[in-house]
């Protein structure tokens, strides 16, 4: 590392860590609970496992995001964080509004909108807490030397995802007009400016790890986020075809979220053809391995899985069964969850000083948790299609094709379970690194000769 | 080749072309297509407190309504006219928790007066046109 207020970044990324531990325990209850065992019912609902396991999932991707966004503007720009302080409290403000909401939901202390579930008390201070940290982060950027591409792009990521957010704030008495503005939120998250911020990641990692020239790499990120953007936005009418918006968008939709897969293709390609383009021999490979690995598997489980479903008539049988679970697993953790583990493992030895580049626990981490989604992914698939002819097609009742399908969430558990085993050996290594001390600080020449090395 | 000046103006153009149209078909949908729709002109009072009792509990961490969701229990777009009021409200005002097959559902025990405004809420979300969802069983697959 090269400017020691990056250190903070190694906070963020250790509260993601402790995060996705209980994200996944909580995945595991909603596991059993679909194969008949659901003894904690009257503590743990599956209502409760449900919005803690979601919410859950996106306050460490955004931890993890904010870690990456306070490691890499510094070195983007050449300046020091502005206030390190700040960004202190900002990290517990952070975990505690995390931990109140999480706590609340198992006391019926929520709003039953997906994803959203957070209470409207709680939204605000997450408001103020983002506001803090883009505060921090654009003060940073303005005063720096540079701008560059990457951190613009990263940056303008953050700023709209939280724009984003205030649209999900407003109340409607229509359910359909609820649901209209909540995929604003999510959709456009997902599918849009957060595809920014992988993109913006992305970039930097590969400008590190295989030291293709800048300008090549930055060129080709605008194009694929033009291609996000361009696909993405009217893309949003696939979830407007059954809630009560008018037909217009079963076309709309249609086209443009078929187009979607073309800005993950993007990144596939652009990720694989710069490593194989770069002369740089960097030595971290668990970090290029989590990097292109990020890029692919997004390109699997966003592009190809989404468009699987993405067609209206198609959409019409697979909507609201576990069809859209099977890609939801596969696209958040191929687009944002690996992109959050390569930029930590990147940014560890950088941070600590200990160069555990290439452990046994990091290989394992990777292609365990890599092969346990996939097949978690599959399982879901399996029941999901299942679930569409017996209940969809031939109409049986809702619990009498959930009992045929049961076999299937035994499947699913195994496959967790060596998903979990893979994350167990990823936060092993995470915890050997130790944490980041100023012994690890060093100058240009020496960041140049080591990742020339 | 492409240059990256190109490529910025691909990205920006792009942004603000398809953000323009996104806003215009936004701005229609919600301030005429989607009311008429939704007989929006028929949400009562009934009708937003049962929105709230749908709310506050997160019924959708269970089940989907309008297809959306989660996957563990029944799908409720059309319960008004598939089960009946009645049922409705055994199943709002149960003390103990309801699982006619196995699988739980958390005990509400809501009063007569909540449980109307939940089969009102109903009731509501079963007359909206939601361009043929959910889909129609074909009845030859099950012979
Ligand atoms: C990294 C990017 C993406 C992520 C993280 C993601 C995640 C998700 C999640 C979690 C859902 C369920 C949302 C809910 O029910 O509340 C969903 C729904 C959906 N996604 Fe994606 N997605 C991504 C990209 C895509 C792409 C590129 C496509 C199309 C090509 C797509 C097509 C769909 C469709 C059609 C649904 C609606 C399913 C339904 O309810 O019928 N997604 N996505
Ligand atoms: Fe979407």
């Amino acid at each position: 590392m090269k400017y020691k207020s990056q250190k903070v970044a190694y906070w963020f990324f250790a509260l993601s860590m402790l995060l996705i531990v209980l994200q996944i325990t909580y995945g595991f209850i909603m596991g059993f609970a679909h194969m008949g065992f659901d003894g904690l019912h009257n503590i743990i609902p599956f209502n409760a496992a449900r919005a803690t396991h979601n919410n859950l999932l996106v306050v460490w991707l955004l931890s993890g995001f904010m870690g990456a966004a306070y490691y890499i503007i510094p070195e983007e720009a050449q300046q020091e964080l502005v206030s390190v302080k700040l960004a202190y409290v900002q990290l517990i403000t952070l975990a505690l509004v995390g931990v109140t909401a999480v706590i609340g939901f198992h006391f019926n202390w929520w709003e039953g909108r997906k994803f959203l579930e957070i209470p409207r008390e709680l939204d605000f201070l997450v408001v103020i807490n983002v506001i803090t940290f883009l505060g921090i982060i654009l003060a940073t950027l303005f005063k720096g030397k540079k701008q560059s591409t990457t951190a613009m792009v990263l940056t303008m990521g953050l700023v709209f995802a939280a724009l984003l957010y205030l649209p999900g704030m407003i109340w409607f008495d229509n359910q359909g007009m609820d649901s209209f503005f909540r995929w604003w939120v999510v959709h456009l998250w997902v599918e849009g400016v957060w595809e920014l911020i992988m993109g913006g990641i992305l970039a930097f990692l590969l400008i590190k790890l295989t030291g293709v020239d800048r300008e090549v790499i930055e060129k080709w990120l605008y194009v694929i986020v033009g291609l996000t953007f361009l696909s993405g936005i009217l893309g949003t009418g696939h979830h407007y075809y059954y809630i009560g918006a008018p037909e217009y968008w079963l076309i709309i939709g249609g086209i443009f979220s078929a187009l979607e897969p073309l800005a993950f293709l993007g990144m596939a390609l652009f990720a694989i053809h710069m490593y194989r383009k770069g002369g740089r021999n960097h030595p971290n490979k668990t970090a290029l391995f989590w990097t292109l690995g990020s890029a692919i598997v997004s390109f699997v489980g966003a592009g190809l899985l989404g468009l699987a479903h993405t067609l209206p008539q198609v959409n019409m049988y697979t909507h609201g069964t576990l069809v859209t679970a099977m890609h939801g697993h596969l696209a958040f953790w191929g687009a944002y969850g690996m992109i959050v583990f390569a930029m930590i493992s990147y940014a560890l030895p950088q941070l600590t000083g200990r160069k555990l580049y290439n452990t046994v626990t990091g290989l394992y981490g990777f292609w365990l948790s890599l092969i346990g989604m996939v097949g978690m992914t599959t399982a879901f698939g399996v029941a999901g299609v299942a679930q569409v002819y017996l209940e969809r097609r031939i109409g049986l009742d809702f619990m009498v094709a959930q009992q045929e399908i049961e076999v299937h969430f035994l499947v699913l558990v195994l496959c967790a379970t060596i998903f979990a085993t893979g994350i167990t050996m990823f936060i092993i290594d995470f915890v050997r690194y130790g944490q980041p001390n100023d012994e690890a600080l060093i100058g240009e020449d020496e960041v140049n000769s080591l990742e020339n090395a | 080749m492409l240059s990256k000046k190109q490529a910025k103006a691909f990205f920006l153009g792009g942004t603000v072309l398809f953000s323009a149209i996104f806003l215009a078909l936004s701005v229609e949908t919600v301030t005429s297509s989607m009311p008429e729709k939704t007989n929006d002109s028929q949400i009562t009072e009934a009708v937003v407190r049962g929105k709230e009792i749908w709310d506050s509990n997160n019924c959708m961490g269970c089940h989907t309504i309008l297809g959306e969701g989660a996957y563990y229990a029944p799908e409720l777009t059309r319960v008004y006219s598939r089960k009946g009021e009645s049922y409705i409200k055994t199943v709002l005002m149960a003390k103990e928790p309801w699982a006619p097959r196995g699988r739980k559902m958390v005990a509400y025990a809501l009063s007569e007066e909540e449980a109307n405004d939940a089969v009102a809420f109903f009731k509501w979300i079963n007359e909206m046109d939601l361009n043929g969802f959910p889909p129609e069983p074909d009845p030859a697959l099950s012979k």
